[in-house]
């Protein structure tokens, strides 16, 4: 079992965390003007690249979105911390 | 000199102490130019490469493999074949690899091993049954051979299903298809490579595809660990490795990449003669020639590029098993293992061109590819040799993902192996 560092609640076993998407991506505005294209890359691309990488993930347990570095390949995690103007 | 394989063949060759089997298959050295390329020796690779040859007339034509053939997903799967799927779309693909498959050892001249045993997809609870009727449904319109099974018939098939008056899924019938089975993973990508071989194609093992040639929107070639090799036509079948090298070539895909474990008991007797899947804890089983169970279940939620499985997900699909069989508690595991799988968000592959001209997809194929290898091959050959989809290949295109022409397997089947 790996465990993860959630920034709020600390070390905790990787069952209790959800994968949710790459980081980096923002949603495309206005609607009105956001083509299909657009919309199915924001919706459905990603990078799945080997190595290091930077995800959003939630912490099921108190809910809260955060973001991880951790490398791919080997699972190793470098770093974790809330999404921007989220305090920890 | 022995080259096709038969009882007398086998005979022969005993009498002379078996020193006139030739390899299988050529070990190829890479030349500077092909018609087109095929990145990824695993089964969809290699069958491309034998339908370009056959279906097409195609035969300047390299695999490239960057290990050993059948040395990824092909050769780590639980081998389950079956085409009990949803949606009429996905019927026809799978449907098609499963009639290559009934005719593969003969055309092949190489026992698969296709072993039509049927599978069970048991349910659990009156709601699991009424989806079981739904898709029992939607498979005979789609003229497919399937049916609801009660729980006495389930029962009567598989007597060491779990029937204690308190067992928390308790087996309520399912779905059963007759034709379903397995098959010998490895000789299917052993025997593509053979047959592909012998009509001239080249097999290039250990040469890892490390870049891809672009030149005004078209590709023209590969940089390898054995120096460049042009074509103007190239197919990725690399599974989880695709998208990395999609990303040579600008192009970006719907997928993430999880590892899928496998498990593999000690042999036990003959205890178990179809393939059966649990709906409710998602672990299916089914027992080897050898009389191992062969065990697995559902991914591993990290997504990763790591061939290892991790711990939670073998406690959840090894519960299951104990669940499904009580009596299996007794026996030991000889090997666990896992695979890189590409998965797509409607649990359907990806076959199609990309944006780079001369750039083809076959990939996304997931939890569930082995079953389809010959109509990944068939669709592939066919997009390489004539540039355009064939129509069973056209629904599965990467521009379903910008129309919203989805085909969602995974809410349509419940999809498993
Ligand atoms: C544990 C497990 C159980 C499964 N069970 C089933 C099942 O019961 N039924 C079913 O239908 N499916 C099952 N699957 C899925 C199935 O195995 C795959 O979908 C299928 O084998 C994919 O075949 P492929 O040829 O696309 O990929 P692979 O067999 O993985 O072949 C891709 C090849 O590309 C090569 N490659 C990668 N990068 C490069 C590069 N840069 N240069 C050159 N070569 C490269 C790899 O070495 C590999 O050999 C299972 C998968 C796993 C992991
Ligand atoms: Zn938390």
């Amino acid at each position: 079992m790996q465990r993860f560092q959630c920034p709020f609640c600390g070390l905790r076993d990787e069952t209790e965390f959800h994968f949710a998407t790459e980081a980096g991506k923002s949603r495309p505005e206005p609607a009105e003007e956001v083509t299909d294209a657009e919309w199915a890359a924001y919706l459905h691309l990603n990078d799945a690249l080997k190595g290091q990488a930077r995800e959003v993930w939630v912490h099921l347990t108190c809910g809260e979105y955060f973001l991880m570095t951790r490398d791919t390949l080997t699972r190793e995690v470098s770093g974790s911390e809330a999404l921007p103007g989220r305090a920890s | 000199m022995t080259r096709r394989y038969s009882a007398l063949s086998l005979f022969r060759e005993g009498l002379g102490g078996h020193r006139g089997w030739q390899p299988a298959w050529r070990k190829a050295d890479p030349r500077p130019a092909y018609d087109a390329i095929i990145v990824g020796g695993g089964g969809h690779g290699l069958a491309t490469a034998y339908y370009l040859a056959k279906n097409h007339g195609i035969t300047r034509v390299a695999v490239l493999e960057r290990g050993w053939v059948g040395g990824g997903n092909t050769g780590r799967n639980t081998t389950v074949v079956r085409s009990n799927y949803f949606y009429p779309e996905s019927v026809a693909l799978y449907d098609l690899a499963l009639r290559l498959y009934e005719g593969l050892s003969r055309e092949l001249n190489y026992n698969i091993m296709l072993s039509q045993r049927g599978m069970l997809i048991a349910a659990h609870t009156p709601m699991q049954m009424e989806i079981c009727t739904r898709i029992a449904n939607a498979m005979q319109l789609n003229g497919v051979d399937g049916a609801l099974m009660s729980a006495e018939e389930a029962m009567r098939r598989v007597p060491l299903l779990n029937r204690s008056e308190d067992a928390r899924y308790r087996c309520m019938g399912g779905i059963w298809q007759g034709r379903a089975g397995v098959a010998r993973h490895d000789a299917v990508a052993w025997a593509y490579a053979r047959a592909a071989s012998g009509l001239g194609i080249d097999i290039i093992e250990n040469c890892a595809v490390t870049d891809l040639l672009i030149e005004g929107g078209r590709v023209t070639g590969v940089e390898t660990s054995r120096g460049t090799i042009r074509a103007e036509r190239v197919g990725l079948a690399a599974a989880g490795a695709t998208p990395g090298l999609a990303a040579r070539a600008g192009v970006t895909l719907p997928i993430h990449t999880y590892a899928l474990q496998a498990f593999v008991s000690e042999p036990v007797k003959p205890c178990l003669d179809t393939v059966l899947l649990y709906l409710g804890t998602g672990t299916y089983v089914s027992q080897s020639d050898k009389g191992e169970l062969v065990v697995g279940g559902g991914l591993d939620r990290v997504p990763t590029h790591g061939q290892r499985g991790n711990l939670p997900a073998q406690e959840t699909v090894l519960s299951g098993l104990l669940e499904m069989f009580p009596a299996f508690g007794q026996l030991k595991l000889l090997r666990q293992w896992a695979g890189v799988v590409d998965v797509v968000p409607d649990s359907s592959p990806v076959i199609g061109p990309t944006a780079v001209e001369g750039l083809y997809l076959n990939c996304g194929w997931g939890t569930g590819g082995f079953k389809a290898i010959p109509a990944g091959g068939w669709l592939l050959a066919h997009l390489l040799a004539r540039g355009e989809h064939h129509e069973i290949s056209r629904p599965f295109g990467l521009d379903r993902f910008v129309t919203g022409r989805l085909i969602d397997e995974a809410a349509g089947s419940g999809i498993a192996h």
